[in-house]
């Protein structure tokens, strides 16, 4: 499919959604809207709105915040997955010692967390950074936990035939082995990020996108929780696009379809 | 022409050399499987020795434990007249498998395995494209593994090799996955820098032709468990060789025809077991 057509077909589907939307909020069918607009909204009320708070100015701090706790989340929570998912790979008996633990922390929903981080951290950014950074760490964990595991034993054979001593084997085969497969799951683990930042503002801050959704809800503000999802989805958009150029960077050396099987 | 287990020369002028070497693995359930049985056999300085036999017979396992990366169960690996200990680390190895690193450039790669020893990343990446023209892949030293064809990979894979000058070559069959015309091609590049300055090889195949194309001696396994050295050929065929060429000439014809004879009952045996 050519690059213009596919375009056109996407921009095709938002327009039938969000006309779909206008219709049944607007328009009466045998004497009754199907999207009551006190439920839904209008798409032109939702649109005004985003507007507003982009001319205002306003939704900027919050976007700032939103992105702050989401770059903090994924730093500290990838830094703690490559230590960890490194040192657990190399050392089986830790590793085997810490695995029910493990098992045990990931299984839990994080937002039975979010208030206990609250408690501890205030209702700052950094309850919220530290609810990603539990998504964050277990994603990359097990990718650099794998990714060291599962470096080839031929590949590994040659290296030590070459010569490599531990530092070089980590430098030169663990080390990218283990990156790539990090990279892998960029996307997941951004979003997950992403995720915790949103999620803890949502259930108590002063600032943040997760914050103007929940003031919206507070007050039957529907229009303004639609904005606030369309300023988020939209956010979503431009970081997974930086993601993907960080990885078409990184990534030269994997074959083009491995790529599209993540 | 056929001496089993012929009795090795002396330690001192082999590179390789092995005394009674036993290679066994142990299997769940059972106590452990014989691979191979007591092997003795040595390789001289600039000889170049093939190990044939039909497959599973454990001469890949053999080279391993020549390489160092498999223990033998007893008996003893010299390299270079010195116990062997550990890993080999005076042999370069070439693997069936792909074994270049995926993450790193041709010429990443190639030049790996100077900067390994610690030379100045300069000079081995100077080497390292002078080795890259000697393979034929001077146009290709930005391009990574995936972006080339198994045969270039090889060609990369020999060149981080050879650019360590390692005493002794050990190779696994390292041509097998290719196909028939970039075989011969390979066979033929790698006598032309073997002739420089004609390391001792092992090289242990399958496939008897390439063998005895490339060899100046050709030893034949049996087949396993508690497989044996069973045959020693020389190869009395003029160098240098064309590999392609060579297959047309009567000795080879001849030598094809001795050893055969020989391999063929060892191939049946395995063909039969494993339709049994």
């Amino acid at each position: 499919m050519s690059r213009w057509k596919l375009l056109v077909l996407q921009v095709l589907v938002g327009v039938v959604a969000i006309a779909a939307w206008w219709i049944g909020s607007s328009v009466k069918i045998a004497g009754v809207l199907l999207l009551p607009p006190f439920f839904f909204s209008t798409p032109g009320d939702v649109f005004a709105r985003v507007i507003r708070m982009f001319a205002t100015g306003m939704v900027w701090r919050h976007l700032g915040i939103t992105l702050l706790e989401t770059a903090l989340a994924f730093a500290i929570g990838a830094v703690g997955g490559i230590v960890f998912g490194f040192w657990f790979a190399r050392k089986p008996t830790v590793a085997a010692v810490f695995d029910p633990y493990l098992k045990m922390v990931n299984a839990l929903p994080r937002v039975v967390l979010a208030p206990i981080f609250m408690l501890w951290l205030g209702l700052g950014i950094w309850s919220k950074v530290a609810l990603g950074v539990t998504l964050v760490f277990f994603i990359v964990f097990f990718n650099v936990y794998q990714g060291v595991k599962e470096v080839s034993a031929v590949v590994l054979a040659n290296a030590r035939l070459m010569g490599m001593n531990e530092r070089q084997l980590f430098r030169h085969v663990y080390w990218p082995s283990a990156l790539s497969w990090m990279f892998s799951s960029l996307h997941t683990s951004v979003g997950f990020a992403l995720v915790g930042a949103v999620v803890g503002e949502y259930l108590g801050s002063s600032a943040g996108l997760g914050y103007l959704i929940h003031q919206a809800e507070g007050v039957f503000d529907i229009a303004g929780v639609f904005a606030g999802m369309f300023v988020l989805a939209a956010f979503v958009l431009v970081i997974d696009w930086a993601v993907t150029l960080v990885e078409n960077r990184l990534l030269v050396w994997r074959p083009q379809s491995a790529l599209l099987n993540e | 022409m056929s001496a089993p287990d012929a009795p090795p020369g002396p330690a001192a002028t082999s590179a390789i050399r092995l005394d009674d070497v036993r290679i066994a693995f142990p299997i769940k359930g059972q106590s452990t499987y014989e691979a191979v049985a007591s092997t003795s056999f040595a390789v001289a300085e600039s000889e170049f020795v093939s190990i044939v036999g039909p497959t599973g017979c454990g001469k890949s396992t053999l080279l391993n434990a020549v390489a160092g990366l498999v223990k033998p169960a007893g008996g003893r690996v010299s390299v270079l007249g010195r116990p062997l200990v550990g890993l080999c680390r005076e042999a370069g190895y070439l693997f069936q498998q792909d074994a270049v690193m995926p993450w790193k450039t041709a010429l990443d790669n190639v030049a790996l395995g100077l900067e390994v020893a610690g030379r100045p990343r300069a000079e081995a990446e100077r080497e390292a494209r002078d080795w890259l023209t000697r393979v034929g892949l001077a146009r290709f030293a930005d391009r990574y593994p995936h972006q080339l064809s198994g045969g270039q990979r090889k060609r990369v894979g020999l060149a981080q090799v050879l650019i360590r000058h390692p005493k002794i070559l050990l190779m696994d069959e390292p041509f097998g996955p290719l196909d028939a015309q970039t075989r011969q091609i390979m066979g033929t590049l790698l006598l032309d820098l073997w002739a420089a300055d004609r390391k001792a090889v092992l090289f242990v195949t399958h496939d008897l032709e390439e063998a005895i194309a490339l060899s100046d001696r050709v030893l034949i396994m049996s087949a396993g468990p508690n497989a044996r050295i069973i045959g020693d050929h020389r190869i009395d065929l003029a160098r240098p060789r064309d590999t392609a060429d060579i297959r047309l000439d009567r000795r080879f014809h001849e030598l094809h025809r001795a050893i055969w004879s020989e391999l063929k009952a060892e191939v049946v045996k395995t063909y039969g077991e494993a339709s049994a």
